[in-house]
């Protein structure tokens, strides 16, 4: 019996594959393809033995083709393939970085947020660098159902071992009760959010809460969640979901599944879209969270994504999700405060701030009075800006002055 | 007989003999100071050439054998054809059949085409090549089959090497995509246009015997003049001089890597902060992926600004071509040519111009336009924590690439080495570089993904820099962040034998290459 992980062939870079069969006697007999062999043969030697004898498995035949695999993927091919073979209740995990683990805030910016396909090590290598607000590890729709379970090894591992660069982790999980198995691998990880994909109810929001808590080994930290809506039911059920946990954070929309589900045709203008849009951007601000947009699948025309996400930020949305790493300036230029956005959002905040300084209750702009959620919004955009570069924070004094 | 070797400046060990010949070693840079006069070949005599002034011989073998072709015969080709060469392969085919043995193949570069030579480089049809040696004849190189020592020479080494009669050409084989019967002979036209001929300039001066092959005569004269008729003893009509679509890509394409985007972005803006490039500035262009991407970065960077270029240098492709349309760039002076548009614009554009590389990289002449050059972005194989650079042997000891223009660029005054800061697991940045092509003085800023490194040299750059946020890190710390992502590297192990030298620029022998051990 010989259980297999990983990818081979001309065109795999940063992978490789892990073929291993028990053997009755004779102790580790390996045999290493690699393009790297002169610099890395012994490592990989090395790093096949610990793991297999982390197992217990002292006996085996291990052939190894390696493309350039990082110690983490190959890592996470080696034990997807032993315990096809030789099941143990045991992981073997590689070193946590400190930098991966930090939490992040409930209403952090979710401008935009990078897929990146479960089973492949190489995307996920430099995808802190683009920049994103956050990186899905996708173990649902980007991953073949035969590569399911080697995916799961290989997203565990690179949570703990790769190095995002601060950008929010997140992991696309399976429709459930897949789902809630995913979780088993991803939980104790460091990790900031879960996107619940195909989303119709509070109750499955609720379940995957409930795993997450008998999973996470510190009650206090905070693992949030991001349910995808997909379907017509999903759309008209959005307010129950949005608000069946104080861990659901946005709401999002996967415009593919929910046009086919209504019948309709995806068009960029999106007006087959644009009830269930609006919809859920009311659902999430009734619920306090954060609205978010589907993806822009045409990744090589940004100047249609332009569009798209100009259009997305006008209705509301705080952010989409990306496809390809070129798209995230583009969303970050749209969903960014504006120019005149930001010097409204000043006079504002101003007005507000000499308005409490003096104790006045009513605030006023000119002749227009401004209520409490006007107020909040600026509040929110004046933050937006400055942490992104795009406002001074001493801007008071020089407005003042 | 074990070489006698020395340490040259560099702190390498080197042969004071490379096949029988007397090599110099490498002295430190610009402390080579050559003595006597310039090589020269046979004089001729138009007497001896027929009144009509037609030239065109049968056959390539024909020539060839008026040409005097015998055993041990230096015999050099360009690259222009680049990997769809028919051209220099049917020349050792001929060899070969005549039983001519022991020959010195001179090319200015080699391609994986050429790999159709290995079974000559086996049989001794051909006893070792001086110029570079791409996959699988590095492969072999490396591996210690090749019958003598290898030679690596930059660009501009080549020409020096020439001029300084350290290569004697006996019969030099220009592919000429247009010549006419007096051997005129350009570039621009016909099926297998090339644009340029810069790489065969100095050959055809001289060598002893000049061959020129075309799959396009025309009649005389051929216009412009790129190759002068006056230097030709014969010319050779062919069916085809090379497979196009491997001469010429048909349009060069930018990187979608977004590995290398955020690298040349990087790039252009560190070039910008520091005032590096600025309007009137000169720089050179290369065709690799990251270069590309440079060029187009710093196209916006001219548009935004309001800047020119002033003139462009190197290898041309579309997105040059199109600065110049658009006024960013007011010249280009072209010594090779990546895709059609850049032949189109060499035949319209009065401000695009063939140069030749004797003028513009030869270290033994009055000057060096590489000094002009405000940027110039390279790649590497290995970078040390010296800043020397490697470009000819990957970290496992084979031998891979050649030189190429890289030596010659070093004398720009920012050099900028853009690359991964790991690629395949294997780090870029090591303690010190399995061979060394170019001395740590001559590189100023080194550009990844994850930081820049400045050298600590360029106190200006590493005052200029700050405030501009930019991820600026030690060597170091490069060499550490990548260590940590994928391990410390063994070390290849290599037998005593060298199997190639490398030439710096000036002749001197830098760094040789050993055989590797099998690991």
């Amino acid at each position: 019996m010989e259980g297999t992980s990983g990818n081979r062939g001309p065109s795999v870079r940063s992978d490789c594959y892990v073929a291993i069969t028990p053997m009755a006697a004779g102790g580790i007999v390996t045999e290493i393809k690699s393009k790297t062999r002169v610099l890395f043969g012994r490592h990989i030697e090395n790093l096949v033995r610990e793991v297999l004898l982390s197992f217990g498995l002292e006996h085996a035949r291990v052939e190894v083709e390696d493309a350039g695999a990082l110690p983490w993927a190959m890592a996470a091919r080696l034990e997807a393939a032993l315990k096809q073979v030789f099941p143990a209740p045991k992981e073997f995990l590689p070193p946590e970085l400190p930098q991966n683990r930090r939490e992040t805030a409930r209403d952090r910016q979710r401008r935009s947020r990078l897929y990146l396909p479960g089973d492949q090590p190489k995307l996920m290598i430099n995808a802190g660098l683009y920049g994103a607000d956050g990186i899905i590890l996708d173990l649902e729709d980007s991953v073949a159902p035969s590569r399911k379970e080697d995916a799961r090894y290989l997203v565990r591992n690179a949570l703990r071992n790769n190095d995002f660069h601060g950008a929010e982790l997140m992991v696309r999980i399976n429709q459930l009760p897949d789902g809630l198995e995913d979780l088993r691998f991803v939980v104790p990880q460091p990790l900031n959010l879960i996107l619940i994909p195909k989303c119709e109810s509070a109750s499955e929001v609720k379940a995957v809460d409930d795993r997450i808590a008998e999973l996470n080994p510190d009650p206090s930290r905070k693992i949030w969640l991001m349910p995808i809506i997909e379907s017509a039911l999903g759309v008209l059920r959005a307010f129950e979901i949005a608000s069946a946990s104080e861990n659901v954070v946005a709401l999002a929309i996967g415009l593919e599944d929910y046009t086919a589900d209504i019948g309709a045709e995806r068009s960029s203008e999106g007006l087959e879209s644009f009830y269930a849009r609006s919809a859920l951007v009311n659902a999430a601000r009734a619920a306090g969270i954060q609205p978010i947009d589907s993806v822009f699948s045409g990744f090589e025309n940004l100047d249609e994504l332009r569009a798209v996400a100009t259009r997305s930020k006008a209705m509301g949305f705080e952010g989409m999700g990306c496809i390809h790493p070129a798209q995230i300036a583009v969303i970050h230029e749209c969903f960014n405060p504006g120019e005149k956005e930001i010097a409204k959002a000043k006079k504002i905040v101003m007005a507000f701030e000499a308005a409490e300084k003096a104790g006045i209750g009513v605030i006023a702009l000119g002749s227009k009075m401004i209520d409490a959620p006007v107020v909040k919004r600026a509040l929110r955009t004046i933050l937006l800006a400055e942490q992104n570069g795009l406002l001074n924070p001493k801007w008071r004094e020089s407005d003042e002055g | 007989m074990k070489d006698k070797l020395v340490k040259n400046e560099a702190g390498r060990w080197v042969p004071l003999e490379i096949n029988g010949e007397p090599v110099i070693p490498y002295q430190g840079v610009g402390k080579y100071i050559p003595l006597g006069n310039k090589y020269a070949p046979p004089l001729p005599s138009c007497a001896l050439f027929p009144s009509d002034g037609n030239k065109v011989t049968t056959s390539l073998k024909d020539a060839l054998v008026k040409a005097g072709l015998c055993d041990g015969m230096t015999i050099s080709t360009h690259h222009h054809l680049r990997d769809g060469d028919f051209v220099a392969n049917r020349i050792f085919d001929i060899a070969h059949d005549m039983g001519i043995r022991n020959l010195r193949w001179f090319p200015s570069a080699s391609f994986p085409c050429h790999n159709h030579l290995i079974p000559y480089l086996e049989d001794g049809t051909i006893s070792h090549i001086e110029g570079s040696m791409n996959g699988p004849l590095g492969e072999f190189t490396s591996q210690g089959r090749m019958k003598k020592t290898a030679v690596l020479r930059s660009h501009g080494g080549r020409t020096q090497a020439i001029q300084d009669g350290e290569v004697k050409i006996d019969i030099a084989v220009v592919a000429a995509p247009a010549a006419d019967p007096f051997g005129n002979a350009n570039g621009l036209t016909g099926p297998s246009a090339t644009g340029v001929l810069s790489y065969a300039d100095m050959d055809v001066r001289y060598a002893t015997h000049v061959i020129v092959v075309t799959d396009n005569l025309v009649s005389f004269p051929c216009l412009p003049m790129q190759i002068e008729g006056n230097y030709v003893d014969s010319v050779v009509t062919v069916d085809k001089l090379g497979l196009p679509e491997k001469i010429i890509g048909g349009t060069t394409q930018i990187t979608r890597s977004p590995d290398r985007l955020i690298i040349a972005e990087m790039t252009a803006r560190f070039c910008e902060y520091t005032g590096i490039i600025y309007d009137g500035c000169v720089v050179q262009a290369g065709a690799g992926g990251i270069s590309l991407a440079i060029a187009e970065y710093m196209h916006q960077i001219m548009k935004r600004n309001g800047w020119k270029i002033r003139v462009g240098f190197g290898g041309t492709t579309r997105f040059m071509t199109g600065m110049l349309l658009d006024g960013t760039m007011e010249y280009i002076l072209d010594g090779q040519v990546f895709d059609t548009e850049s032949i189109r614009s060499l035949n319209e554009n009065r401000n695009h111009i063939p140069f030749t590389i004797n003028n513009i990289y030869n270290y033994h002449s009055k000057g060096n336009f590489a000094q002009f050059i405000d940027m110039v972005s390279l790649g590497a194989t290995e970078i040390d924590v010296h800043f020397n650079g490697n470009v000819v042997t990957h970290s496992d000891g084979l031998l891979l690439h050649g030189i190429g223009g890289w030596q010659n660029c070093l004398f720009a005054k920012n050099t900028i080495i853009a690359l991964p800061l790991f690629r395949d697991r294997i780090p870029v940045i090591v303690d010190e570089v399995t061979t060394l092509c170019g001395p740590g003085e001559l590189i100023d800023v080194i550009v990844t993904e994850r930081g820049i490194a400045i050298n600590p040299l360029r106190t200006d750059l590493l005052e200029k820099v700050k405030g501009s946020g930019l991820p600026v890190k030690t060597i170091h710390e490069l060499k550490e962040e990548a260590e940590a992502i994928c391990g410390k590297p063994d070390k290849p192990r290599f037998t005593d034998k060298i199997v190639a030298a490398i030439k710096w620029v000036d002749g001197t022998v830098i760094d040789v290459v050993r055989q590797v051990a099998d690991n």
